[in-house]
């Protein structure tokens, strides 16, 4: 894309005209770095920190101030002890310090022993002893949350999620076609009433209609089951707008051509616009993906069995329990995250066009 | 990519084509052309019709009708009575005196967080546009940057900001650091609210940015050439050619954040929980909480404010989408 | 390929796998129970109930552990759908449910339930005097208490209050020992209203009356107001009564395990944890209950262990039920759980706990003691048909309260209105 004279208001070289190679940066170009650098900090900044305790052990992330990188205590082995214990530096009465183990912490005081010495016993104020720590980062974190009887069913959750996921998109995308393609490639009675009921419900979200959904939801015996978070929102007007708008580029003469050759309308359907509607077909799919995968109310309302959960639902409950367990709760929630940012690293160009295209429609 | 999408979708496809084709022939042959297009239309429609048109229907049975059963075929009529108490209100500017104060509270925060909310969302985005349109280097990486926390889920937005939040988060830790007191970021109403209009426009913003952007560059490059001929500032440039050709985008923009925004609850439900109080209860929250976690519930009262949201919105809807077809249009 | 094959297989094996898990299912009838797994209970009831697998072949207990809160909040839900309801589960909302409770009294041995249980039967048929069904049993006894951190009381050198000292006096030895050890919170407890009730009664409040309406009197007046100032005064950390939104119950355990908190109101539930956690980090105990002006009184509390209706095999149910309350099995759960024995046998007998460090000894001793002196206004107030609603009410209206959302009046008014708002729909 050609400079535009706007981008370089302040360079003097424009006038005098242009170096070959790169041209000088000017103040307007620092402050536009700079506000992009802070972006990139402020955007990815707290994912990053988030990522950096779900490293930490459950006893580092009770530690304030916390600590940048995830550490681990030191531990020695003493004569006389069945665990191991864990390494200070304390500093002695008389301003000498040295290396001990502590046994146990009372209140302010610590029991601590000479590691060399184990008969050599003393009592140490907490303040006077500083841990000798080494960078342990804490996989296990990540590693338990798959362990069968952890009482975290990491694969059910996600497997609930994928499942919902697919199949979603899957029947989302097939009936989303068929209807553009029925609304795009035909002229039938009632189509554009047919066309305006669709888009009627652009004006009507989910929020708005959840009781009744529910209703009708327990009233087809799906609450509780997967299909009744798949089947409400299967209808996106979006989706089939989005289609219509592409179907209708297709040139007519391909299908007049393929129903001269007594192709059936299925047959034409399946072989001549779906494979044509590929790029539409793709947006759409991202889209309802990035949504299902996502979607936290609907599947709230629907799902109340914990094996029933989605990732969704499971760290929402897991962080409204009683006892959170932190350092299991942020690996799950960057373990959730994962597969969307991956598809977003891949996927960028295409999101990106969706949507541009989406608000300029 | 597309290519291999494709494929996969050929593949479910061509088996399930493979099965369905011998009913459509049949239908063809039964109807005719000139009735199959609704057999096309006919699953996408009947989806349509059962999760969203009947249900709006429902939704009045639901708010002219009492008692705490779920099925409709069990609840008495009341007539108006459920919007009544909504409506019961000695002094509207103060919720605590009327019948149904968390309704208002909500409409009160709700009324408050849209349009603060939008209208940093639409400032943030607009400057971060502006930027992006400039000759930079990696401007895709830098579009992506802002665009990343759109992909995240609500619930995982939330539980980051959490995070970074409580008593003895890393913002805390910061602000000791540098000899300043922890604050209670989340606990006290005023900073609460704050960081609820905070979180939602880090969430959400890079998806604006991007509207705006392809706005900008869909600017012709022509119009400021004979900008620069005539000697205009860039800052003139900016509010005397740039905003005008970048409005239509804009209102666009304002109305689909607007849309959004009235609809918030996935993050806050997650990150304060409504509160503290009602601090940071909007309406989506009172409606579901009235359904589905008030003890007893009451689906009455949940589906009359249901109603009076989805007018709102219904409005709204049409302004954007009138708005949308005169900018593609002109 | 290959990714497209897998994906295509995983979606096409997830109906058939779903069908093969039914088809399955025949032989055995599956049940379902939801289980609260605060108190730890649910791993222990995997174990404990492999022995009724073993004595039952044909009957299989799958065991859904879940938070308290889904099944406050949730399980009325799924009873009111219909179709994805457990078979039986913990009751917390004990007469509160009981429209969806199922009669076990043609399957059960209902002389023997009468006189195990006969305190707590009545808990679960809410508000109706002429019930006699028997839905389930009460599992175990919970009374609230305080729990002290004695090493900051010897550290801070301040004596620990006697045995009446009252709800001020507590409030007022924990300041002075935060302020001499340098703890950030003098006081703390449950964000509940069953906790709150404790001292609302103490105060001279009766909160519901014999013909089942709720009651604003001066003692409840007195004692939401003391919670509001010590709230304001920083007694108590502002973020767990006021900092919280909605009906939300939380606690800050956390932080007495910590040892950030001086005195903790709390609940017998939280020896488990407390065994297990602090360990010998500090001496912990469980005092005297504090008193008001009228009483020095806890509240009971307790999971029941109920039959609901939505079930399909409700003999088997009552199977399961007996297993479960029999003599054996029950007084091992109470063991392992530390839990107080609800069961007039267990009573009566004694319940062995095992190897339990001092202090929860100390403390299983006390909540014991202190059983029989609650109130009847606690009792009453627990088998109130409509609790879930008055406590999710003050611990909403009096948490706004805090924030200065409501005014002290308006709040207790709001609380009156939402039980009676409950009573009215029930009738309907």
């Amino acid at each position: 894309m050609a400079e535009t004279t706007l981008s370089r208001p302040g360079s003097i070289s424009a006038f005098l005209g242009a170096r070959r190679g790169r041209r000088r940066l000017d103040w307007t170009d620092w402050l536009s770095y700079g506000y992009l650098f802070l972006g990139v900090l402020i955007m990815f900044g707290p994912v990053a920190w988030v990522v950096l305790s779900s490293l930490k052990s459950p006893t580092a992330l009770t530690e304030f101030p916390p600590t940048m990188l995830p550490y681990a205590t030191e531990t020695v082995r003493v004569e006389g002890f069945d665990t191991p214990l864990e390494l200070y530096t304390v500093t002695l009465p008389d301003g000498t310090t040295k290396q001990m183990a502590q046994i146990r912490r009372i209140g302010l005081q610590a029991q601590m022993v000479d590691p060399e010495n184990p008969e050599e016993r003393i009592s140490v104020p907490l303040a006077d002893r500083t841990p000798e720590r080494a960078i342990a980062p804490a996989w296990n974190n990540y590693t338990d949350l798959f362990a069968p009887n952890s009482g975290r069913n990491m694969t059910l959750y996600a497997g609930n999620s994928l499942f919902i996921t697919i199949v979603a998109t899957v029947i989302t995308l097939i009936i989303n076609a068929m209807a553009a393609f029925a609304l795009s490639k035909y002229r039938f009675k009632g189509r554009d009433g047919a066309l305006m009921a669709i888009l009627a419900t652009l004006m009507i979200p989910s929020t708005v209609v959840l009781v009744p959904v529910f209703m009708i939801v327990a009233s087809m015996g799906l609450v509780g089951n997967l299909w009744g978070v798949i089947l409400p929102s299967v209808a996106t007007p979006t989706g089939v707008f989005l289609l219509r708008q592409y179907m209708l580029t297709i040139p007519d003469e391909l299908i007049e051509a393929a129903r001269m050759d007594h192709a059936s309308e299925w047959r034409i359907f399946w072989r001549i616009v779906l494979p044509l509607s590929a790029p539409a077909l793709a947006v759409v799919a991202i889209f309802s993906v990035m949504s299902r995968w996502n979607d936290f109310l609907l599947p709230l309302v629907m799902l109340n069995r914990p094996d029933t959960f989605t990732l969704q639902l499971a760290l929402n409950s897991f962080q409204g329990e009683n006892v959170v367990q932190y350092h299991y709760l942020l690996a799950m929630t960057v373990l959730t995250a994962l597969p969307v940012a991956l598809m977003f690293v891949v996927l960028q160009r295409y999101i990106a066009s969706g949507i541009a295209s989406t608000g300029i429609k | 990519m597309t290519l291999s999408l494709n494929s996969l979708v050929g593949t479910i496809g061509s088996l399930l084509a493979k099965a369905v084709e011998p009913i459509f022939v049949a239908l063809q042959r039964l109807l005719g052309i000139k009735r199959l297009p609704w057999v096309f239309l006919l699953p996408n429609l009947a989806a349509v019709v059962l999760f969203s048109l009947l249900p709006v229907f429902i939704n009045v049975y639901y708010s002219i009708s009492g008692s705490d059963r779920l099925y409709p075929t069990e609840r008495p009529v009341i007539g108006l009575d459920n919007f009544e108490a909504l409506a019961r209100c000695q002094n509207f500017l103060d919720p605590s005196t009327c019948s149904q104060d968390l309704f208002w509270r909500a409409l009160q925060n709700t009324v408050v967080f849209v349009p603060v909310q939008v209208v940093l969302m639409v400032l943030v985005s607009l400057l971060t546009a502006v930027v992006l349109n400039r000759d930079i280097r990696a401007r895709g990486f830098f579009r992506g940057v802002f665009f990343f926390p759109v992909m995240l889920s609500p619930v995982v937005v939330a539980l980051v900001w959490k995070w970074i939040l409580q008593r003895e988060g890393i913002l805390n830790a910061a602000f000791n650091g540098m000899g300043l007191q922890s604050v209670e970021w989340l606990v006290r109403p005023d900073s609460a609210f704050s960081w609820a209009i905070a979180v939602t426009v880090w969430a959400n913003m890079g998806f604006y940015t991007l509207i705006l952007l392809a706005g900008l560059q869909a600017i012709p490059r022509d119009v400021y050439e004979a900008a620069k001929m005539d000697s205009a500032s860039p800052w003139r440039q900016f509010t005397r050619i740039t905003l005008p050709l970048l409005r239509p985008t804009m209102l666009v923009v304002v109305v689909l954040a607007v849309i959004r925004s009235v609809q918030t609850f996935d993050e806050l439900y997650v990150l304060t929980g409504g509160g503290p109080g009602s601090a940071t209860t909007l309406i989506i929250q009172y409606i579901y909480e009235r359904g589905f976690a008030a003890q007893p519930r009451n689906f009455g009262l949940a589906a009359a404010a249901s109603l009076v949201v989805g007018l709102v919105l219904l409005v709204l809807t049409i302004l954007q989408m009138r708005l949308s077809r005169k900018s593609y249009n002109g | 390929m290959t990714i497209k094959t897998a994906l295509l297989g995983a979606v096409a094996a997830a109906p058939i796998l779903a069908m093969a898990g039914a088809a399955q299912a025949q032989d055995v009838v599956s049940l379902r129970y939801m289980c609260t797994s605060d108190v730890g209970g649910c791993e222990i009831w995997g174990e404990l109930l492999e022995g009724f697998h073993e004595a039952n072949p044909g009957i299989r207990v799958a065991i859904e552990s879940v938070a308290a809160r889904a099944i406050t909040d949730t399980l009325p839900l799924q009873l009111e759908a219909g179709n994805d309801a457990p078979d039986l589960a913990n009751s917390i909302d004990l007469g509160g449910l009981n429209p969806y409770y199922l009669d076990l009294s043609p399957y059960i041995d209902v002389a023997d339930f009468e006189q195990n249980f006969g305190q707590t039967l009545p808990w679960l048929r809410g508000s109706n005097q002429d019930d006699k069904g028997v839905y389930g049993f009460q599992l175990y006894f919970t009374v609230n208490g305080g729990f002290v951190n004695s090493t900051l009381f010897e550290q801070a050198g301040i004596e620990l209050p006697g045995s009446d000292a009252s709800w001020e006096d507590w409030a007022e030895a924990s300041r002075k020992v935060a302020e001499a050890t340098g703890v950030q919170f003098p006081m703390a407890m449950d964000r509940s209203g069953h906790r709150f009730a404790s001292m609302a009664i103490s105060y001279g409040a009766e909160l519901v009356d014999a013909a089942g309406q709720p009651v604003i009197d001066d003692g409840l007046r007195a004692a939401s107001q003391q919670i509001i100032d010590w709230n304001k005064d920083g007694t108590m950390p502002y973020e767990l009564w006021g900092g919280t939104g909605g009906t939300v119950g939380t606690n800050m355990i956390d932080d007495f395990k910590n040892a950030n908190i001086v005195f903790y109101y709390g609940g017998s539930w939280y020896l488990g944890q407390l065994e297990r956690d602090v360990g010998d980090a500090f001496d912990w105990a469980v005092v005297d209950q504090p008193c008001g002006v009228a009483a020095c009184t806890g509240m009971p509390g307790g999971n029941a262990v109920v039959a609901l209706k939505t079930t399909k095999h409700p003999e088997e149910v009552a199977k399961v039920i007996e297993y479960m309350a029999s003599d054996e099995v029950l007084e091992e759960f109470l063991a392992r759980t530390q839990s107080l024995p609800a069961k007039q046998s267990l009573i009566d007998k004694g319940v062995e706990y095992g190897d339990v460090s001092e202090s929860t000894a100390g403390a299983l001793q006390k909540f014991n003691e202190q059983l029989p002196k609650i109130t009847e206004a606690a009792y009453r107030f627990q088998g109130y048909r409509f609790q879930r609603a008055m406590m999710n009410g003050i611990v909403q209206r009096i948490g706004q309260a805090i924030n200065g959302e409501l005014s002290l009046d308006q709040a207790l008014e709001r609380i009156r209105e939402e039980t009676e708002t409950a009573i009215t729909a029930a009738a309907r």
